[in-house]
């Protein structure tokens, strides 16, 4: 049986389908434990499920000091409504200090429901979390956590606390927190809870499923060619795709394309889709809104190539190229091509 | 029993028409540059329950909360054939986080009584949280479904939707009452405007709208609010939008505003984008083969 712990805990919920770990998860694991030794506290993973041992053993590895491990045979397969029920009890009974979801399918499908159901707040989307003070109205609260996030479509960085409801949750971006070093002798102290489910709990039936693979990967990819709507239609796009394969690189795209439908979400790059930082960044008819501009400003170089001489996106850029991409980008796969045998 | 479909909309700045223009010279944006507009995950979610409506029959309510002005996106829902709309407005509510939001959106629609599905877009473009549809739902009590694709079939107690989760699309039921969250890709396509409806509803206002015009054109406050108590008795219950304030969702102040948020906004900074200055590289054949070669040089491409 689980009881109150004396240390501050700062909780991760493990995405998992008991042979792979949402990579999100462990990101969030290496913060906890930062966060966890500021506050002098515990970083604990709470895992749901029935047979997870193979999880369990991960997540000591990623450096999770303790598990809750929620059984249930039931809980093998994600329900909002269980994982709700799940989570809020244990954690009512606990009381953490912090609890952290990716900000993936599940995290935002689930986060949002388990805050509700606790009263607490949630701070979506994160990019960063650190602890420190805060005086207001009066009073003083000490080892607050940061919740540090852009809004406004990321022209503003705005900085979230949850001064008086526990625990303070919040969900992360996938790929911003780095990912720690796996250490396979580690072990973690495991507290087993079962949750009261109800069948009421499984009413949401899932009928069929269609997955692919994913074909593409921007967070690994070295070279990123992205389209915008300065591109103009989804034929004008191979040129894109024609770059992007002549360097080698992947296809990425900025929101805008994606809503123009010129290609799927998959390749979206910024704040609503994936954080990159290869090393060659060219952007192609991209305006540069903020939230695009979040996800791939660490890029180590950065090429712009825009009709518009005015265009945000120049003030991230280390080249930049007023054109057209129509006439700019055969001229680049000409020279890569010609300096290629040479 | 005819079906009701309750759409939860918000207007929102349009976060997207984010160019040169809209830029101040400090590099920051400047908002006021920006259209306020009907938000466009919620448009999906707005074209879905008429969709619905066409096919199975039923009526749709829209709900939104926010400023008085916010009524333009009511009027652009009943342009597009919504049976009824309800604005929550009352400074009391000023300051919401999405814990209380989902508070008041929940208050309204118990008020509003029964309904089949509550549809909202999955997120809006000015926070980007997705937080509020599930904690309506959870506030309600009724099982939710995001990132709702498509409706595949509905019968007299169960809703059957396409939903997207992590590398592709799974086919989910639930029992309804029900809360589905879309996106602005759910609908490649949302009907227009109907000119004849807008001839119909184009002076549908709120009471308080009612009352800035009349007192715009001279009236005392107190004249006009009698003239707008005058025009809604005998509107009766036609009137296409109503104005909810707090009082009439019966919820306690402590529940909503900045004191019903347990979110605090400690600080906001503005993006200012790095000045660092680039490169001109002409738009010819010997500037862009000149970069290439430096870009070999620096083993980019390695």
């Amino acid at each position: 049986m689980t009881n109150k712990p004396t240390k501050p805990e700062v909780w991760v919920f493990i995405e998992h389908d008991g042979k792979n770990i949402s990579e999100t998860s462990l990101e969030l694991l290496g913060k906890a434990q930062e966060l966890a030794a500021k506050r002098n506290g515990l970083a604990a993973a709470v895992v749901l499920g029935d047979q997870i041992q193979y999880v369990i053993n991960e997540v000591s590895a990623f450096g999770a000091q303790k598990v809750y491990f929620v059984k249930d045979k039931r809980l093998n397969e994600y329900h909002t409504l269980s994982y709700t029920r799940a989570l809020h009890d244990l954690a009512t009974m606990v009381k953490p200090e912090i609890f952290l979801f990716g900000a993936t399918i599940v995290g935002r499908d689930l986060a949002p429901r388990v805050a509700s159901s606790l009263r607490v707040g949630l701070t979506a989307d994160c990019t960063d979390l650190q602890i420190g003070d805060h005086s207001a109205r009066g009073e003083d609260f000490k080892d607050l956590l940061y919740q540090i996030r852009p809004a406004f479509g990321g022209n503003i960085i705005a900085t979230i606390i949850n001064p008086k409801t526990r625990p303070q949750m919040a969900t992360v971006r996938e790929g911003v927190m780095k990912m720690p070093e796996r250490n396979g002798s580690k072990s973690s102290s495991i507290e087993e809870f079962v949750p009261q489910l109800e069948d009421s709990h499984f009413v949401v039936k899932t009928t069929s499923k269609e997955t692919k693979e994913k074909t593409i990967n921007l967070k690994g990819a070295n070279i990123i060619v992205s389209g915008g709507a300065g591109v103009g239609g989804k034929d004008n796009f191979k040129l894109i795709l024609d770059l992007a394969h002549t360097l080698g690189g992947q296809v990425g795209a900025s929101r805008a394309a994606v809503d123009f439908g010129y290609v799927d979400h998959d390749h979206q790059v910024g704040q609503t889709g994936t954080t990159v930082r290869p090393k060659l960044y060219i952007a192609c008819g991209i305006s540069g809104a903020v939230q695009h501009l979040a996800g791939m400003q660490e890029s180590k170089k950065i090429i712009a190539i825009n009709k518009d001489p005015d265009a945000p996106i120049f003030h991230v850029a280390h080249y930049g190229i007023v054109g057209d991409i129509g006439e700019v980008i055969p001229k680049m796969i000409k020279a890569y091509r010609q300096r290629g045998v040479l | 029993m005819e079906k009701t479909y309750i759409v939860m909309a918000k207007q929102v700045p349009d976060t997207k028409k984010i160019t040169g223009k809209a830029m101040k010279e400090d590099g920051t944006v400047n908002r006021a540059a920006l259209p306020a507009i009907f938000n466009p995950d919620d448009m999906a979610a707005l074209e879905m329950a008429l969709r619905l409506k066409d096919q199975y029959g039923g009526k749709v309510v829209v709900l939104t909360m926010g400023p008085p002005s916010a009524v333009e996106i009511l009027r652009q829902s009943l342009y597009r054939g919504v049976d009824k709309c309800v604005l929550l407005t009352d400074r009391k509510f000023a300051g919401s986080d999405t814990l209380a939001t989902s508070m008041v959106l929940s208050y309204a629609i118990r008020k509003m009584g029964g309904y089949s599905l509550i549809i909202s877009g999955r997120q809006a473009i000015d926070g980007d949280t997705a937080q509020v549809g599930p904690q309506v739902a959870e506030k309600l009590g009724i099982p939710q479904i995001t990132y709702v694709e498509d409706i595949v079939k509905m019968d007299k107690n169960t809703i059957e939707v396409k939903r997207i989760i992590e590398n592709g699309f799974a086919t989910q039921s639930t029992p309804m009452p029900a809360l589905l969250t879309c996106c602005a890709t759910s609908t490649s396509f949302v009907r227009p405007c109907s000119a004849k409806r807008i001839q119909v509803y184009k002076n549908a206002t709120t009471p308080s709208e009612l009352m800035m015009c009349l007192m715009k054109d001279g009236l005392s406050k107190e004249e006009a609010a009698m003239q707008t108590a005058k025009r809604l008795e005998s509107n009766g219950a036609s009137q296409p939008i109503e104005e909810w304030d707090i009082s009439k969702i019966d919820l306690d102040e402590s529940l909503c505003g900045l004191g019903g948020s347990p979110t605090w906004v400690k600080q906001i900074e503005s993006v200012v984008l790095g000045t660092t200055e680039h490169k001109r590289v002409p738009a010819t054949d010997a500037g862009i083969s000149e970069l290439i070669s430096e870009l070999i040089t620096e083993h980019i491409f390695d």
